[in-house]
């Protein structure tokens, strides 16, 4: 079996090293247009700040390819013939498959702002986003970065490392409204304020204005306000990389429409990550998916059918983790940013900005999610009280047993739990086990 | 292609508020040299004293200015942009100016002599007799665990793991490894380091040494038990409840040393499958020869075999040139700047093999990996000084347990996702992966 690969990042990665454990006399063929080499695409940040070279950013040594017969292609695919089963490359070289995969991941969505194709107005998803970031923002002072989701903070925090002043454009009335709770937003936009950001939530980008040389100068806001900007930072999100897909004439929607293991219309192509669209998600789950986490499930997911043992995806309870400047967070579960009814919500804060906060259901205790800034918490151990539908009491007195902070740390437990009894003087807490100093458990 | 002049950034450039610490660094190294050269008692003294206080003061100065200004946390900004950290030419004239200085200690020391004679005061004072060239080493080394401690102390002022370390080797080296054998002296005792131990100071468990401590009754007998029961007893027992860090991140004056002065030079170890390799080779048959060597010496002590002296005397002897002094000094410390802080540690130290062949097979120590959520970044991997790729394991879902682990814990500050822990959890399931991503069996090193 030829199994090609079309995108080398985590879903195509994982699918490949997964269809070589379960298939070893597998042809597996792994195309990148962007990069020789696989490469860690959250990891971007860190070589702009200079605390990694792009050696390190790669999650695999180069010998680890050939010794694990993967072939590595570095050209683009210009086009797929699905009836002829064949890729024909930007090389010229053609290639045939028997099995193929779309892991082409995502591009950088734009809103069609007057001025946004000006010389130093970009998105930032790959390598050449950041060259030419590098390029475009050194020994400049000003920049302003549209877009209050993931992108938005590290592209601040990258700025800020080096001395450029950032206006940060944010469309909501408060900060990843979609996503977080209000508590959660207040304490990250305090903490992005602290850390010397102009952090403009209710504010949008109107218009991107340049220079006689074609260069960007300055942005006017919605709030009719010109601001001065020799870079502008799009970051209001990415959206399904489908030219080549819609071009073999599969059937696409925002994705690229897949069926529960991840099939697309067309026999033997199969697409999964950012790319894929579930025709049918699972209750609560979103059709497009685009994490980092979720690429790896998809592709190791995959890999599975690929091999003969077709597999539907199934991704379990929510997971994510983020880090803004200095403040981390972690999610377990589900945890709505809008109030919902039978859900109870607990919330603690701590006043040097750590929040812990758990969800469970009014009407029978069990825990249903959590978020944190500021603490680690053992996934693990959620992951299983989850399953497990544990109630808030039990998990609360067990609470150490999910604290993954370095060892020193403040154990903040028992104030948890008398601010818990003090919203929820109903619910009784069961006595707590302690974490003592020869180990977790 | 594209990645070109990412591998290339422009270098970063110096904040002028910092040029104003380093300017007095540099006068105290120039006021330094003055000393060496003052033949004048008194006045040589005057510069000594002055070299250290600028030198003190300087790098506390630049710590505070360098990590002060922001909040606290982990952002090693521009660390793989400036030359003294990036393997530039202020990062090899560094390692040229430390490696210089031990070849003059160790064979030229007639050339340190002016600024032996400056201590003498201070030698008097503390060990009652004048100073020699290992005093003066010892009072540099000393320094730098303290200066550069209290460097690593406001870094790190965000984790308490950190700085309660930190505390722990600054107090080790003042007290136990520069205090105490200076008292000892005084006292007209030996000269023991009570916080080395066999195979590290592999002298103390010679039939010579031995011989000499129990010749000296009293504090020497105890000396010798307490060399026996620390390296048989204690350090086996230590590290199966803490791992191998108890000694290499918390005691030991080479770790104190890299943990303070080679903080800044820790990303600089090689994470190469072929530099693990190297570690294989050269650690544990080292271990092996010193421990053959201590083995040799006890036998031609009891008599049994007449004449082996032959072979104890020159290996020996080889054993204090080449791993003792080159390997150790020159080659650990001097190239800091250019292989990282733990050179040493990681390829040479009998101590370390020892301990971290009792941390991989007999102890609860483990570096935990949180679920499934390594992104694969690669901070873990640059921030270890003992060369650990350490996202191979996290990315896997799996425990990071390697002999060569001192249990720093930067890998855990430096993760962005909240993914690494160090714990010392019961030995059942140790190498228990994690349930969240299924690892391959691929062979990754």
């Amino acid at each position: 079996m030829h199994l090609v690969i079309i995108g080398n990042g985590i879903t195509g990665v994982t699918a490949a090293i997964t269809a070589r454990r379960l298939s070893p006399e597998a042809r597996i063929t792994l195309l990148g247009a962007e990069s020789a080499h696989h490469y860690s695409r959250p990891a971007l940040m860190y070589l702009y700040l200079g605390h990694l070279r792009y050696p390190d950013v790669k999650p695999y040594e180069d010998w680890f390819w050939p010794e694990n017969r993967l072939e590595l292609v570095h050209a683009e695919a210009t086009s797929v013939d699905t009836a002829a089963r064949s890729v024909q490359l930007a090389t010229g070289q053609l290639l045939a498959y028997d099995c193929l995969l779309l892991a082409t991941g995502s591009v950088v969505r734009t809103a069609g702002w007057p001025g946004q194709q000006l010389h130093g107005v970009q998105g930032f998803y790959g390598l050449p986003d950041l060259e030419s970031m590098s390029r475009a923002t050194h020994g400049i002072r000003h920049a302003v970065v549209v877009g209050g989701g993931l992108i938005g903070v590290e592209l601040a925090e990258m700025l800020h490392s080096r001395g450029i002043r950032v206006t940060w454009l944010v469309r909501e009335q408060r900060y990843w409204q979609s996503v977080l709770p209000p508590e959660e937003s207040a304490l990250l936009a305090a903490h992005i304020l602290r850390n010397g950001i102009d952090f403009r939530l209710a504010t949008e980008l109107s218009e991107v204005l340049g220079d006689a040389q074609g260069r960007v100068r300055a942005v006017v806001t919605s709030t009719g306000q010109e601001l001065p900007a020799e870079w502008v930072g799009l970051a209001i999100g990415v959206q399904p990389n489908l030219a080549l897909a819609r071009a073999a004439g599969l059937e696409t929607d925002r994705g690229i429409l897949v069926n529960e293991v991840l099939a697309t219309s067309a026999p033997g192509v199969y697409a999964a990550g950012d790319c894929a669209q579930h025709r049918q998600p699972a209750p609560g789950e979103a059709a497009v998916e685009q994490l980092w986490y979720t690429g790896r499930m998809q592709g190791e997911t995959v890999a599975h059918t690929l091999c003969g043992q077709p597999t539907p995806y199934r991704r379990g309870h929510w997971f994510n983790s983020a880090k803004f400047f200095q403040l981390e967070y972690q999610t377990y579960g589900r945890v709505p940013a809008q109030p919902e009814a039978d859900i109870a919500s607990f919330c603690w804060q701590h006043p040097s900005g750590k929040l812990l906060r758990i969800n469970f259901r009014q009407s029978d205790n069990v825990v249903t999610g959590m978020n944190v800034l500021g603490l680690r918490q053992r996934q693990d151990t959620w992951e299983r009280w989850l399953r497990e539908k544990a109630p808030v009491g039990t998990v609360l007195a067990q609470l150490a047993a999910a604290n993954f902070d370095a060892e020193f740390s403040r154990q903040h437990e028992p104030a948890i739990r008398r601010e818990f009894s003090r919203q929820f003087p109903a619910i009784i807490l069961a006595s707590p086990r302690r974490k003592g100093l020869f180990g977790a458990q | 292609m594209s990645a070109f002049s990412v591998i290339q950034p422009p270098a970063a450039t110096m904040p002028a508020g910092e040029k104003l610490p380093l300017a007095a660094v540099a006068l105290g190294l120039l006021a330094l040299l003055v000393a060496a050269a003052d033949a004048d008692v008194a006045s040589a003294r005057l510069s000594l004293y002055l070299a250290l206080a600028l030198l003190s003061g300087g790098a506390l100065g630049w710590a505070w200015l360098a990590f002060g200004r922001t909040a606290a946390g982990w952002h090693p900004h521009d660390l793989w942009r400036r030359s003294s950290t990036s393997r530039g030419a202020v990062a090899w004239a560094t390692g040229v100016a430390l490696t210089g200085f031990y070849v003059v200690l160790y064979w030229f020391p007639g050339l340190l002599e002016n600024l032996i004679r400056a201590l003498d005061p201070f030698s008097q004072w503390l060990r009652h007799r004048p100073a020699d060239q290992w005093l003066l080493y010892g009072t540099f080394y000393t320094l730098a665990v303290l200066v550069l401690g209290g460097r690593a102390l406001w870094k790190y002022r965000f984790s308490r793991y950190h700085l309660a370390r930190t505390v722990s080797v600054m107090f080790f080296q003042l007290g136990f490894a520069f205090l105490l054998p200076g008292l000892l002296l005084a006292l007209q005792q030996p000269e023991y380091y009570f916080s080395y131990f066999w195979p590290l100071k592999y002298d103390y468990l010679f039939p010579g040494t031995v011989g000499q401590l129990l010749h000296g009754g009293g504090l020497g007998v105890f000396m010798v038990f307490w060399g026996v029961a620390m390296s048989f007893l204690a350090t086996p027992v230590l590290t199966y409840f803490f791992g191998k860090r108890w000694y290499c991140a918390w005691v030991c004056g080479c770790g104190g040393l890299a943990e303070t002065a080679g903080d800044a030079y820790r990303h600089l170890s090689d994470k190469s499958r072929q530099a693990w390799h190297w570690e294989v080779r050269l650690i544990y048959p080292i271990l092996g020869l010193i421990t053959l060597l201590t083995a040799l010496l006890w036998l031609g002590a009891s008599g049994a075999v007449p004449a082996l002296g032959v072979v104890t005397g020159p290996l020996g002897q080889f054993y204090g040139f080449a791993i003792g002094s080159v390997f150790s000094g020159i080659i650990g410390v001097g190239f800091y700047p250019l292989l990282g802080s733990r050179v040493w540690c990681r390829f040479g130290c009998p101590m370390a093999a020892y301990l971290g062949l009792l941390q991989k097979h007999f102890s609860r120590f483990r570096i935990s990996t949180n679920g499934g959520q390594c992104i694969s970044c690669g901070n873990c991997s640059n921030a270890c000084e003992m060369g650990i790729d350490v996202k191979q394991y996290a990315q896997r879902g799996e425990p990071i347990i390697r002999a060569a682990c001192v249990g720093c814990g930067l890998c855990a500050t430096a993760c962005p996702r909240g993914v690494l822990n160090l714990e010392n959890g019961p030995r059942e399931g140790r190498l228990t992966g994690s349930a969240f991503i299924h690892a391959d069996s691929l062979r990754i090193l």
